[in-house]
Formats: structure tokens, C-alpha cells, sequence
């Protein structure tokens, strides 16, 4: 099975083939690295660029301004503060031109933590992210649903922010996507660049079908009956698991991978929760001003009469960074245990 | 539309009438956008009086169209005579003065001046003044790899030059072998708002900033249409057919101040269209009854066109949320 990089590799190779993709570009997005985490490699169009933030998201906007199809990328979301004005530029300029343009441009970058990453390796960026209007914000939980938001993102004619959860990019699916060979070894050899010297490697692209994971629809992870856990990126197999764990239990939690943030599926977390009567919603994001804190206040405009309980947050403390020391990260950014006690509490909690 | 190679016009007499035509035009615009402020039929004015003995041949010198194959235009806020020289009509500036519904750049929802043509590719003039010089590079690469002989200009300010966008232009337009075809253009009038360039710039030719990155550069009296459109003739063709970058700086005057918020008053600065009509009386190209007769001409349009703009709707509460999201298929 591909692993999440592998499939963004896949879904921009099939971008470029077949989805009109022009430019795929960042900070050693290129030969010979092919990006940091491996997801730009042997891509025909990816190319290096200076290393300047603002001036990889202007040339994202003037390739679409001029009819091309670029994904560009910054490297690290913790690498994308000097650029929020551009960023907001992208968001505004169909509303601000009455629709005289469209910017259709993606924009890549890995988020959130679990690489002992510190300081500088470990943001998240969807909250601030959702307060830039005209983006449309997503986060795949496994190459699959990486692969089919990817192909979505790139035929989309409106900005898409793809944030890649960093510490899944080595995870392996669980599925197959369309024309992925079944053995990972073939496609490690066929797609995967040589250590060493690489200057005379292609790869050897697998037939990759189109597969599309609409924007805006989430996904029921797992089916419960008890609680409703909302999350997304890492945050989900870490939910998955623990509902797993709670299932020997006797708890049915039902787990919703939003897959989009913005605008994210409220009639799918609505009916969950007013199935179970219970909400938890879980990301890594610091908690102040957190996503989750609209999915709350939305799910309590539509959904109030069904709440049993008060609903939850879990999120990252309020801090500024995430140390290094692990006991930083471990006591900042929710982990395995925490989802699990959260989730043990609110479903077990007495309405 | 066809791309023919660009070739700039022969600057003979009857186009040295012409640049007078569209320098009034572009005067007697602002003037009327500002008579509008002041009277209440529009909140906010910044515009380009004093910039006309430069824009006007930047406009005239545009390779006007859609696509790779023409100009791309990155433009800031005193950009009205560029877009009145290559035609565009006064009327649609009073609209987004009035912020009417009919303003057919913003819908009324941007300040004056501030153009989106797709047809001619004037990409949406925003007012953060600095993203135009990272904006201009995605352009001109498309073109650079298109071919042909379109390139991207950039206009901005001499303080927004501070900005280091600027720097990323420059630097992104020459990096070997992968050169662009960029005009970055500098409106040098020794203010940023209220700050005096010499608090702020330790060379008032801030073209010479280009020498750093091997890019051609030279710096013209912008009140000087004439001088402006031989230096532009000049910078143009160099960027058409070297594709590599250049960056031109026009001296100008500010002559009603930074915008509405200072007052919009006159200011007592060299104005390029009264000196390029003495000039052409001085040259016996058009007497003192012709100039005022191109005045007049322009000053009733201009009119007219109010009193249509002022019974035109404004935007109401069912326009908020049209055009947050480009429907129907992608691509520009
Ligand atoms: C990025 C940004 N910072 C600040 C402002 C506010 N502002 C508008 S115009 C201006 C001064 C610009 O001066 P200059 O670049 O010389 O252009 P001029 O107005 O003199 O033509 C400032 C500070 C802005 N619009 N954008
Ligand atoms: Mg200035």
C-alpha cells in the first residue's frame, strides 16, 4: 500500500497527466530532492524555488491569473506566517473582481506534530487558516482519501489549502487506490527515487485512475452509537483506535473524519450527533479561537435539543510552541491516552 | 485574438496630439472623482493626477489583450490614465468611485482605481502595495515559457519599493537561465503618505537597486510624456525580446496629495499636462483654443457620465455573498 506521500506523488502525477496541472513548485520540491517528505519526487513539472514564501504563493496566483494550474508548496506550515497577506489575496480576489477571476491554485503543507519536530516543525494551521475567507481547507487521514482530496483540490476552480498531517506520511493505507500496484515493493521500485546519485532516474508511473473524495463530505471512520468524536488528520487513527479500545468496553463511538474543514460537512456531524446525543471534537490545533470551537457553536445553532451532555474540545494547550523535550509534546498536544480518557468521560458521562 | 508581434507606434505629430487627448482625459477624470468625494458621491479617492506624462505612453505602449501572448498588467492605485490610454472608459471609474452596482471592476466593493480587466489582463489591483511584485513573476513565467513577445509590467511606488516583494521580484526575474520578461516600474514622487523619501531612502533612484541583481535599469522624467515614452519604448522592447527583466523609474508629481485622507488639495508640484501643452503650442501642434476644446470635450463627458453613474443601483444585502466562490469550470 501506498503511503501518504506516495499518494500525494500519485495524485500529482495523475494532476499533471490528466487535470491540467502546470507547476508544481516550493522550496526542494524539485529534482533532485522531490520535497522533504518525499511527495514531489520525479514529478515532470516540480521545480525548485528561491527560498521566499511570498514569493512562491505570488507566483501560485500569477500562474493562475494566467491560465496555468500550479500546486505550490510551503515547506513547513510553520513557514507560512510571512505570507498571510498573499494568502488572503488569493481568498479575496473572486469576490473583490465580482468573479472577473478565479484563482485556481493548491496550496500544500505539511501540519501538526508527533516528529519531534520543536518549535518550528509542529504547527497546525487550520484555525488561523479558516479565518482566510475564499480558501477551502483540507486534510486527508490516509493516502487513499489523500489521493482522492488531491485530484478534488486540483479540479477545484476556487484556492485549496492542502495540509498534509506530517507524522502520517510515512503511514501506510489500509486500501488501495484505483491502479495502485497490489504489492508496495513494486511500487517502492517503480516510483520511489534511488538513494545515492539520481540524476538518470525516472519513475515508472503506475496506470493511477481518477478517484475523487469530494470536497466537503466527511466520512464515518467508525459507526457508534454513543458519542461523536469530529476530528481529522492525525487526530483520527489515534480516535479510531481508542474507539476500538472502548468498544471491548461496551462503548459504541462513532468516529467522523471530516477530510474537509472548510466548509466542512455539517449535516454529516449533525445527524451523528443527533443519533448519540454526544460531541467531542478533537484536533492538535492550540485551543484558543480553535476550529473545533466553530463545529461546537454550529452543532449548538442546529443541533441543541439533542445534546445530552456538554460538548467537548480536545485541543492543544495554549502555548507557544511545542518543546522539544517530549515531555512538552506529550503534555501540550493530545495524545493516544488523552483521546481515550476524553472519549472514555463523554460516553460515559451521566446525561 | 491573434498576436502579432508587438511593434510600438511612430511617434509623429498626430500621436503626440493623441497623448495630449488621453493625458486630459486622465486629469480631467480625477478631477471629477474628486469633485465626487467632495460632494458626497463616492467615500474615499486615490487616484494618479500627475502621473499622466507617464502612464498615458505606458497605456499606449501596452500589447492590449488576453492571454500569454499580450501584456500582463500588475498595477497599483494611480494607474487611471494606463487603463484610460488603452481605452477604457471613464464612466466605469465613476462607477466604482460611486461604489455602484455597475462598477464592472469590484461591484463596488474596492476603492477607485483599483481595475480588474480580464480581457486586457490587468490582473485585480489590490491594495496591499506589494504583492503586485510577487504576483508579476507567475505571470511573466507562464509567458516566458509560452514565448512570443508579451511581457509583465509591475507599478508600484517608491516607498512600497521598501517592501520586499520588490527584492523578490528582482530576484525571481534573474535567476540564471530562468530569466523573465518583467518591467518593474517605479513612480518615484518622494513620498509615502506623509514620510519624505530622504527619511527613508538612501538613493532617490531606486532603479539603481536593480544593479545588484544585474538587471538594466534607467530612471526618466516622468513629467516628460515624450522623454517617458522613448525610455518605455526603450525598456519594452529590451524585455520583449531579451525576456529578461528591466526596471524603469519615472520621477512624478503628486498633485493632489496621497488621497482624500490628506485632503486631496492642489499641491504646487511640476504638472506634466500643463507643460506638454506648452510644449506642443511651443511646437505650433495645437493652439491654446485646441487644448481648451479637448478640455471642454472631456469635462462634459465627464458630465454626462456623473449624472448616468448617480441614478445607477448600489449593491444591496442579496450581492454580499455573490462571488465568494468561482463557480462553473476553472481557469482564467
Ligand atoms: C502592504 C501595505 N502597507 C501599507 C499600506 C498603507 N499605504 C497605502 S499607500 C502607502 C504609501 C505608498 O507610498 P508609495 O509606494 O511611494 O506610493 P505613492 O502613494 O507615493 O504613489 C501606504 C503606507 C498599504 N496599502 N499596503
Ligand atoms: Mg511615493
Amino acid at each position: 500500500m501506498a503511503n501518504l506521500a506516495q499518494a500525494i506523488r500519485l495524485a500529482l502525477h495523475y494532476g499533471e497527466e490528466n487535470l491540467g496541472v502546470t507547476d508544481i513548485f516550493g522550496e526542494d520540491v524539485g529534482a533532485p530532492l522531490g520535497g522533504v517528505f518525499t511527495a514531489t519526487q520525479g514529478l515532470k513539472t516540480a521545480w525548485n524555488t528561491p527560498l521566499d514564501e511570498r514569493g512562491i504563493i505570488g507566483t501560485a496566483l500569477g500562474i493562475a491569473y494566467a491560465g496555468g494550474k500550479p500546486v505550490a508548496e510551503i515547506q513547513f506550515c510553520d513557514y507560512i506566517y510571512n505570507v498571510i497577506d498573499l494568502l488572503k489575496l488569493c481568498g479575496n480576489v473572486t469576490w473583490s473582481s465580482a468573479g472577473e477571476y478565479s484563482v485556481p491554485m493548491v496550496l500544500m503543507t505539511p501540519v501538526g506534530s508527533g516528529i519531534h519536530g520543536s518549535m518550528y516543525h509542529s504547527h497546525s494551521f487550520e484555525s488561523i487558516a479558516t479565518h482566510i475567507q475564499g480558501w477551502k481547507i483540507v486534510m486527508p487521514s490516509n493516502p487513499k482519501d489523500a489521493y482522492g482530496l488531491m485530484l478534488s483540490a486540483i479540479a477545484e476552480p476556487n484556492p485549496v489549502l492542502f495540509l498534509a498531517p506530517k507524522a502520517l506520511m510515512r503511514q501506510k493505507g489500509a486500501e488501495l487506490i484505483p491502479g495502485e500496484p497490489a504489492d508496495e515493493r513494486t511500487l517502492h521500485a517503480m516510483i520511489d527515487a534511488p538513494l545515492g546519485d539520481r540524476s538518470d532516474w525516472t519513475p515508472n508511473w503506475p496506470p493511477v485512475e481518477d478517484y475523487r473524495v469530494a470536497i466537503g463530505e466527511a466520512k464515518i471512520a467508525r459507526a457508534g452509537t454513543q458519542l461523536t468524536v469530529v476530528t481529522y488528520g492525525r487526530m483520527l487513527p489515534l480516535s479510531v483506535n481508542a474507539a476500538e479500545t472502548l468498544a471491548k468496553e461496551g462503548l459504541e463511538i462513532e468516529v467522523i473524519d471530516l477530510r474537509t474543514i472548510y466548509p466542512f460537512d455539517l449535516p454529516c456531524v449533525k445527524a451523528s450527533v443527533e443519533k448519540t446525543g454526544r460531541l467531542l471534537v478533537i484536533n492538535e490545533d492550540t485551543e484558543v479561537t480553535n476550529f473545533g470551537e466553530h463545529i461546537i457553536r454550529k452543532v449548538l445553532d442546529e443541533a441543541f435539543y439533542s445534546l445530552e451532555v456538554k460538548p467537548e474540545l480536545l485541543a492543544g494547550l495554549d502555548v507557544p510552541g511545542v518543546g522539544l523535550a517530549w515531555g512538552y509534546e506529550q503534555n501540550s498536544v493530545p495524545q493516544a491516552d488523552d483521546v481515550l480518557a476524553a472519549m472514555r468521560r463523554l460516553a460515559t458521562e451521566r446525561a | 485574438m491573434t498576436a502579432t508581434p508587438w511593434q510600438a507606434p511612430k511617434l509623429d505629430d498626430t500621436l503626440k496630439v493623441a497623448i495630449h487627448d488621453k493625458m486630459v482625459l486622465g486629469r480631467a477624470t480625477e478631477e471629477m472623482l474628486i469633485r465626487m468625494m467632495r460632494t458626497g458621491h463616492g467615500y474615499f479617492w486615490i487616484g494618479g493626477p500627475g502621473e499622466e506624462g507617464f502612464n498615458v505612453p505606458l497605456g499606449l505602449l501596452t500589447k492590449k489583450g488576453h492571454g500569454p501572448d499580450f501584456d500582463y498588467l500588475h498595477l497599483h492605485y494611480r494607474s487611471s490614465a494606463t487603463i484610460l490610454a488603452m481605452g477604457g472608459a471613464p464612466i466605469d471609474i465613476l462607477r466604482q468611485m460611486r461604489s455602484t452596482a455597475t462598477d464592472p471592476f469590484s461591484k463596488g466593493r474596492n476603492f477607485v482605481n483599483h481595475f480588474a480587466i480580464k480581457p486586457w489582463n490587468v490582473v485585480p489591483v489590490t491594495p496591499t502595495i506589494e504583492t503586485q511584485y510577487a504576483t508579476v513573476i507567475g505571470t511573466a513565467l507562464v509567458q516566458q515559457r509560452h514565448g512570443g513577445d508579451g511581457l509583465s509590467y509591475v507599478t508600484g511606488g517608491d516607498a512600497g519599493s521598501a517592501e520586499g516583494d520588490f527584492w523578490t521580484c528582482m530576484n525571481w526575474s534573474t535567476r540564471p537561465g530562468r530569466e523573465l520578461p518583467v518591467l518593474i516600474l517605479v513612480t518615484q514622487n518622494e513620498f509615502g503618505i506623509s514620510t519624505p523619501a530622504n527619511q527613508t531612502q538612501n538613493n532617490l533612484r531606486l532603479n539603481e537597486r536593480a544593479n545588484g541583481f544585474g538587471i538594466k535599469n534607467a530612471c526618466v522624467d516622468g513629467n516628460d510624456p515624450i522623454a517617458s515614452w522613448h525610455a518605455l519604448v526603450e525598456a519594452m522592447a529590451y524585455v520583449r525580446h531579451e525576456r529578461k527583466p528591466y526596471c524603469l523609474q519615472a520621477n512624478v508629481s503628486r498633485l493632489y496629495g496621497h488621497s482624500s485622507s490628506s485632503g486631496a488639495n492642489r499641491y504646487d508640484e511640476p504638472d506634466c499636462v500643463s507643460l506638454y501643452e506648452q510644449r506642443l503650442i511651443r511646437e505650433n501642434l495645437m493652439t491654446q483654443a485646441e487644448i481648451k476644446a479637448v478640455w471642454d470635450k472631456h469635462n462634459a463627458q465627464l458630465a454626462d457620465d456623473l449624472q448616468k453613474v448617480i441614478a445607477e443601483p448600489m449593491p444591496d444585502k442579496s450581492q454580499v455573498l455573490q462571488h465568494v466562490w468561482h463557480e462553473g469550470p476553472a481557469g482564467n
